[in-house]
């Protein structure tokens, strides 16, 4: 679905299904150079259970227009205009690494506007390799291999897709492929330089769900023990043989975890 | 900054797609001989119907021992999605039919298998799908022939039987200027010999019954999706990209991105016409990947030996093979494939139709049969067997001439073969030479 979020064209899926001012809505953000494309075991689940599911493309990713945005602050106040176009007063938020730092960032700033919260492969910081920032913000091609490798865990990197046929990799590399036009270094400059994690964390009083992969390398399991430590009603769960996509290296668990969490929070 | 340590290709050969299993730790790839799968209860059975959760319902839409083939094949091509299907002819039937319909167009190349050619040129006519063949070298021919309605240009890169290369970059650029996508079959490449996405193909399709799976006991096909066509411009691409009532109003390109096209060729593609893979022959063909580069690199060898002596047999009146400097395309499969050319060799026997009918027949140890990349060393006459069905104007189309003997060089000792050989030469000289006396 095609809308205009200040004044550019901003892109999610709902699945197909038309947004329903009477239910419920879960925003779901992506990661550094990915797209909503990243979240399909999640949410098609949800659009058919009662939920209004809006998976975004931020700005300069998939199909929204750039640029990218340079902070997560932006990407945090974007978030929350999209909800203002699409009349949507509150929403829940699921974010998948960087999307977990805009989410702590929307929790802070737009605290009245949010209901539940899942941070899924989260950190409070995310400090870049210089090398490997470096890299992306060169379009150099060899950042996007590096993040394959890092992103998977023992078991992504051989495979075993829960979707019959599909690749780990292969999928991964052409949908931060798709975005590498610069966005890749912008994003992750943008989690490089933001520093407001531990104080937004701390002021987060809405229900929180922390998911972590036992074999995360980009977030590893103790930096995201860190995270849900901060926030005060928060729950946290380990899933094992997952890396750092545990969105779909461990898809049904991921899915069936927030699941849970939705059902016995809202 | 230290490389990825992401696996490299032999190591993918062996292990891409398989996780060892949890019950009872096998190192093999478990063969699944089961039509169906349990559901934990009827919202897990709703959720696989409608592709909110990865799974297995029926075998004939996906089954897991073919899941860990699917998976290792794109990865070995660096593809994004895979989806196995019974043969070559259903995964090239397949790729087509998930973006054409009724009223559609397809440039092909005219060098083509001959059941591929039959396919465009009998068969989807029948379903409103007209294709125009262009020959592989003819690369302006490409431009000319696209119209509004076509929906992608197919073709080989080594074209079988006549071993003509098709200059892929040069064609997908014709097609990326045209915003279609470029169809490749690989099965005589494999992607051992070449990456065809990084030439340029949008989509793979394999006979993997051939060199991948090697051993000449399984037959299985393949389509690999490299994951970055645009099928979004326009309308042009109305499968993957308009709500599909039978799946609730899914856009395929909308939901699954890269793996659009592989989606629906699965969702619909196999739900409803049904093209299979068993999970014995995708054992097979797994346990066939296995050695894929130690059997190339024989293959590609044994082929340069039987170039020599075939091209000092006073019996043999042309020899081709992309190798060879006085091949057309010579420099372009030099280029595109350099770490070899494949092992397809065609040559002109002296004493044409009869004579290598002669010599097919006196054959002790290669193989007469209709198949190639087999580790056992095959000789066919396509004029008389896999092109037979083709009219006398559609064989010169495809350049076979009536002398045509087409050779897949095996893996055995060449010296086995090259006596082999000579007593076929031998016998296709024989009548010649009782005539002349």
């Amino acid at each position: 679905m095609k809308l205009k979020v200040n004044g550019k064209e901003a892109y999610f899926t709902s699945s197909g299904r038309k947004i329903n001012k009477d239910q419920p809505t879960i925003i779901f953000v992506h990661g550094s150079g990915l797209t909503h494309v990243t979240w399909v075991l999640q949410t098609r689940y949800f659009a058919f259970h009662g939920y209004n599911t809006i998976a975004v493309d931020l700005p300069g990713h998939g199909d929204s227009e750039g640029p990218p945005l340079e902070s997560i602050e932006e990407m945090a106040d974007w978030i929350a205009e999209l909800l203002n176009v699409l009349e949507i007063k509150k929403s829940s938020y699921v974010g998948h690494s960087q999307g977990c730092l805009v989410g702590l960032e929307f929790a802070h700033r737009h605290s009245d506007r949010l209901e539940l919260l899942a941070l899924i492969n989260g950190s409070l910081s995310m400090k870049m390799n210089p090398e490997l920032l470096q890299l992306a913000k060169d379009k150099n091609h060899k950042a996007v291999d590096l993040m394959m490798d890092w992103v998977h865990g023992p078991l992504g990197q051989v495979g075993g897709h829960p979707v019959p046929g599909l690749s780990h990799i292969g999928m991964g590399n052409q949908l931060v492929s798709s975005n590498n036009n610069g966005t890749l270094g912008t994003d992750f400059n943008a989690c490089d330089q933001y520093e407001n994690g531990e104080k937004a964390a701390s002021g987060i009083n809405h229900p929180t769900l922390c998911i972590m992969g036992k074999y995360d390398r980009m977030t590893p399991k103790k930096v995201g023990i860190e995270l849900a430590n901060k926030i005060q009603n928060s729950q946290q769960v380990v899933i094992e043989d997952s890396g750092h996509m545990s969105i779909l290296e461990t898809a049904s668990d991921t899915k069936n975890l927030l699941k849970k969490f939705f059902k016995e929070n809202s | 900054m230290s490389d990825p340590k992401t696996y490299k290709f032999n190591t993918k050969t062996l292990h891409s797609g398989h996780q060892p299993d949890k019950n009872y730790g096998s190192r093999a790839v478990p063969i699944y001989q089961s039509t169906s799968y349990l559901f934990q209860d009827t919202d897990h059975a709703a959720a696989l119907f409608n592709l909110e959760e990865g799974g297995h319902i029926y075998s004939r839409i996906s089954n897991p021992t073919v899941a860990v083939l699917e998976e290792r094949v794109a990865a070995l091509e660096g593809g994004s999605a895979a989806l196995a299907t019974a043969s070559g002819m259903s995964a090239m039937m397949l790729s087509l039919l998930t973006i054409c319909s009724a009223g559609d167009h397809i440039v092909a190349s005219s060098q083509l298998y001959g059941g591929s050619f039959n396919l465009l040129r009998l068969t989807l006519p029948r379903f409103g799908i007209e294709t125009t063949f262009v020959k592989p070298r003819d690369i302006e021919g490409f431009k000319k022939a696209i119209k509004p309605n076509t929906k992608c240009i197919f073709g080989e890169l080594i074209g079988n039987p006549g071993i003509e290369i098709m200059n892929l970059p040069e064609v997908s650029k014709i097609a990326k200027d045209e915003g279609i996508p470029v169809i490749i079959d690989g099965t005589f490449n494999t992607p051992y010999l070449c990456n065809l996405f990084d030439l340029g193909a949008d989509i793979i399709v394999h006979s993997l019954t051939k060199w991948m799976a090697g051993h000449g006991t399984s037959m299985g096909g393949c389509i690999v999706e490299k994951g970055d066509f645009n099928w979004k411009q326009g309308s042009k691409f109305p499968t993957m990209t308009e709500p599909y009532e039978g799946y609730h109003g899914l856009s395929f390109a909308e939901e699954f991105g890269p793996a659009a096209f592989t989606m629906r060729a699965r969702a619909e593609g196999m739900r409803d016409f049904g093209p299979s893979m068993s999970p014995m022959n995708a054992f097979n063909i797994l346990t066939g990947i296995e050695t894929l580069s130690l059997r190339m690199d024989k293959h590609i060898s044994n082929t340069a030996i039987m170039l020599d002596y075939l091209s000092n047999n006073e019996n043999v009146t042309w020899v081709n093979h992309p190798s060879l400097p006085n091949h057309p395309d010579h420099e372009v499969a030099k280029k595109l494939m350099p770490q070899g050319q494949g092992s397809m060799i065609a040559f002109g026997i002296k004493g044409g139709r009869e004579a290598g009918q002669a010599f097919i027949n006196a054959m002790k140890l290669t193989s007469h049969l209709a198949n190639v990349g087999d580790a056992k060393s095959l000789v066919i006459h396509p004029a008389s067997t896999t092109h037979s069905q083709m009219d006398k104007k559609s064989l010169e189309l495809a350049g076979l001439t009536d002398d045509m003997i087409r050779f897949s060089v095996g893996l055995e000792d060449m010296d086995d073969i090259i006596n082999d050989f000579n007593n076929g030469f031998r016998a296709s000289q024989k009548p010649r030479l009782v005539a002349s006396r």
